[in-house]
C-alpha cells in the first residue's frame, strides 16, 4: 500500500522533511512507526517518546492501534497547541 | 456555522459587528480573541504551523458541536497561521445565544477544543532560541471536564 506521510512541528524537524510517499504493508499505525524508526536516527529521535506523538489517519485523529486499511494519508505531530 | 483559517490579520471589532448583524433570535453575544503574549520580553515573533488538509474541517466541526451542545444561534471561529508579532491577534471566537450563559459556555467549550484538538503548533522565536510551545496538562483536563459533564447529565 502506498501512503502519503506528513510530519508537523518538531516531529517534522527531527525526521528532516514534511512529507513523503511511502510503500508499506504495516497493518496498524504502531507497525508503521516501528518501520519508520528502523530507517534512521532522525525517525528514531522523532518517535523516541510516543506519549508525545499524535496521529491522524486520513485527517481524523486516531491512536496507535488504528488499522491502516485503504487509507491514503497518515500524519504525525506533537500535541496540538491552538487557541 | 463559520470557520476560517487564514494567514492575514483580521479586524476583531468588524468581525464581531458583522457576526451580530446576522442574528435574528439571540440576546447574548460573547466574543474572545487570543493575542501573542511575550512573557519574558525577549520574544521576537511567533510562528504558527498547521495541517492545511485538516484544520478547516476541525474548526468547522468544533463550531457545529458548540452550536448543537449549547443551542447557539451561531458560532464563528477564525484562526491564523504563519508569522505573528507580539500583540497580534492569533484567533477569535464569537458565539450567540438567547441568553448569556449558553453564549459564554459555548465560547469556553470552543476555546478548550481549539487549544488541544485543532491542528496548530506554536513556535516562539527569540534572538537566542526557537522553542515549540508545549501542550499543557490543564488543557487536556479542561477538555475532559466537558466529556464528564455530558456523561453526568446523561446518567
Amino acid at each position: 500500500m502506498k501512503l502519503d506521510i506528513l510530519y508537523f512541528a518538531w516531529v517534522r524537524e527531527r525526521v528532516g522533511h514534511s512529507q513523503e510517499t511511502y510503500e508499506t504493508s504495516a497493518a496498524t499505525v504502531a507497525d508503521l512507526i516501528a518501520e519508520l524508526v528502523a530507517r534512521d536516527a532522525g525517525y528514531a529521535a522523532a518517535f523516541a517518546d510516543l506519549s508525545a506523538i499524535c496521529v491522524a489517519v486520513d485527517q481524523e485523529l486516531c491512536d496507535f492501534t488504528t488499522p491502516l486499511v485503504d487509507c491514503r494519508e497518515v500524519a504525525f505531530f506533537p500535541p496540538m497547541t491552538g487557541g | 456555522m463559520s470557520a476560517r483559517v487564514q494567514e492575514a490579520a483580521f479586524d476583531f471589532a468588524a468581525e464581531v459587528t458583522a457576526f451580530q448583524s446576522t442574528l435574528t433570535r439571540s440576546g447574548a453575544v460573547v466574543s474572545f480573541t487570543g493575542v501573542v503574549r511575550d512573557d519574558t520580553g525577549s520574544l521576537d515573533h511567533m510562528f504558527i504551523e498547521h495541517y492545511p488538509g485538516m484544520t478547516h474541517a476541525a474548526l468547522q466541526k468544533f463550531a457545529d458541536q458548540a452550536v448543537e451542545k449549547f443551542g447557539l444561534e451561531k458560532a464563528l471561529v477564525i484562526h491564523r497561521y504563519g508569522r505573528l508579532q507580539p500583540g497580534e491577534a492569533i484567533m477569535m471566537v464569537a458565539t450567540a445565544a438567547a441568553h448569556r450563559k449558553d453564549a459564554f459556555a459555548g465560547a469556553d467549550y470552543l476555546m478548550d477544543y481549539l487549544k488541544s484538538r485543532a491542528p496548530f503548533w506554536k513556535k516562539e522565536l527569540s534572538k537566542e532560541s526557537a522553542t515549540w510551545v508545549a501542550a499543557k496538562d490543564q488543557d487536556e483536563a479542561a477538555l475532559a471536564a466537558w466529556s464528564s459533564e455530558s456523561a453526568a447529565k446523561e446518567s
